[in-house]
């Protein structure tokens, strides 16, 4: 069991809870939790939330939750959970979708798709490794950008679909290749996570530049309620 | 137990005794979950093969495996992942049909099935014989699409759906059990949805 220490809004739709463990967690950046809740009469409902807190050797963990129309266990995380509250979680899980800090990496992520990738961004920046970190995120507005005071560096790029802040530089409009940055090592492995739309849109523009299949993991965010 | 403050769940006492522990049903809706890039593969030039421990390796262009006796499963898939989707309808033909022509040998007692993408997974010999299995090319009496798994896939249904190999290539016959690509990466080596075989350590 974890223990809610805190719940904050990243937009309008998206919170990230900050939970207690009993031990220091494990995790690697990129892994998930899953979140399991119990009903008096034993029914269960489970799903699995990306870790966006880096590895850092604390008991503690955050995990970013998109709440989804109609989401079962979403729901029941942005409209019940308060902090004190105790959480059944298992985790951490994944050895695929992972970075360890040690290897060029490039990030591609769509809408809540950034929250695996900010724990491998929040990694290299405490680690010192920026230099082996790329990410660019696509969201669709300003005010869907998770984590907007933190993203923004040397390292980053931030693509908007629909409206931009005042004065940003790039148009609306969908990932193109011209957003991906030029590679920082020819083996650097590309990490895409978001919705499987942005994950083939994504994927094919990596393959169109040149990127080999066996060089981009993905990971997808099915409609899953 | 311990229960979740709250927490009443949905759909009091109307749950579908076709589902699984912890899964839910996802309707008409069908996720689409992989790990790797979607390859694009023609059936021009798409064969599937049965290898390794076998009397006869065998490998079938799209027009040869098409000539075999079909076979339909009809019933319900489980995703690990928690969702569930009932009562569909995929054909192609048995693992069974292509074993009677490969024939394993005696000491084979695994199969890992292969993904053109290089996707693995590992299965015991009897999760794949005896009317469990199938290599499918039709989902609901239309080509399977590319997202899930088209041209063909593996459909194991009575495990979870990562056994069900997209994009398979082939069956290499082992007298080994080797863990494929989940079951590496901290998924359960046989995934069994009704004992909720879910991860490592289930």
């Amino acid at each position: 069991m974890a223990t809610v220490v805190e719940v904050r809004a990243e937009t309008a739709n998206a919170k990230t809870f900050r939970l207690a463990l009993p031990h220091p967690s494990i995790h690697l950046a990129g892994q998930h939790y899953i979140v399991r809740l119990t009903a008096p009469d034993g029914y269960t409902a489970s799903r699995s939330y990306s870790v966006a807190s880096p590895p850092d050797g604390s008991a503690e963990i955050e995990l970013t939750v998109e709440h989804l129309p109609d989401g079962e266990v979403s729901s029941f995380l942005h409209e019940v959970v308060v902090p004190g509250d105790a959480i059944e979680v298992r985790g951490p899980i994944g050895g695929w979708f992972v970075w360890r800090g040690d290897a060029p990496a490039l990030l591609v992520g769509g809408g809540s798709g950034v929250v695996p990738l900010m724990a491998m961004l929040r990694l290299a920046r405490r680690s010192g490794r920026s230099d082996l970190l790329r990410l660019v995120v696509s969201a669709r507005s300003p005010a869907d950008l998770y984590y907007a005071a933190e993203l923004p560096g040397p390292e980053t790029t931030i693509v908007y679909t629909r409206a931009t802040p005042p004065s940003w530089p790039r148009p609306v409009g969908r990932l193109n290749r011209g957003d991906l940055p030029a590679p920082i090592a020819p083996d650097a492995t590309a990490y895409v996570c978001g919705t499987p739309g942005f994950a083939d849109a994504a994927t094919g523009l990596l393959a169109d530049a040149g990127t080999p299949a066996d060089r981009i993991r993905v990971e997808r965010f099915g409609p899953t309620r | 137990m311990r229960f979740t403050r709250g927490f009443r769940g949905r759909g009091q006492g109307a749950r579908d005794s076709r589902l699984p522990p912890g899964q839910y049903d996802v309707g008409s809706t069908w996720p689409v979950l992989t790990a790797e890039a979607t390859p694009k593969l023609s059936t021009e030039t798409w064969t599937f093969k049965v290898s390794g421990l076998v009397e006869q390796p065998t490998t079938w262009s799209w027009d040869e495996i098409h000539a075999l006796p079909t076979s339909s499963f009809e019933g319900d898939i489980h995703c690990v992942t928690t969702w569930s989707k009932l009562g569909v309808k995929f054909t192609g033909v048995s693992v069974d049909a292509l074993l009677a022509a490969a024939r394993p040998l005696p000491a084979a007692t695994h199969v890992l099935a292969l993904g053109h993408t290089g996707y693995t997974t590992n299965l015991p010999l009897d999760d794949v014989t005896s009317g469990k299995a199938w290599v499918v090319w039709d989902y609901e009496g239309n080509p399977l699409p590319v997202e899930h798994g088209g041209p063909a896939r593996m459909i194991v249904p009575h495990l979870y759906f990562w056994k069900s190999a997209k994009w398979v290539s082939g069956l290499e016959f082992q007298d080994h059990n080797e863990p494929g690509f989940w079951e590496r990466n901290g998924y359960h080596d046989h995934g069994d949805p009704w004992l909720e075989q879910r991860y490592q350590g289930d």
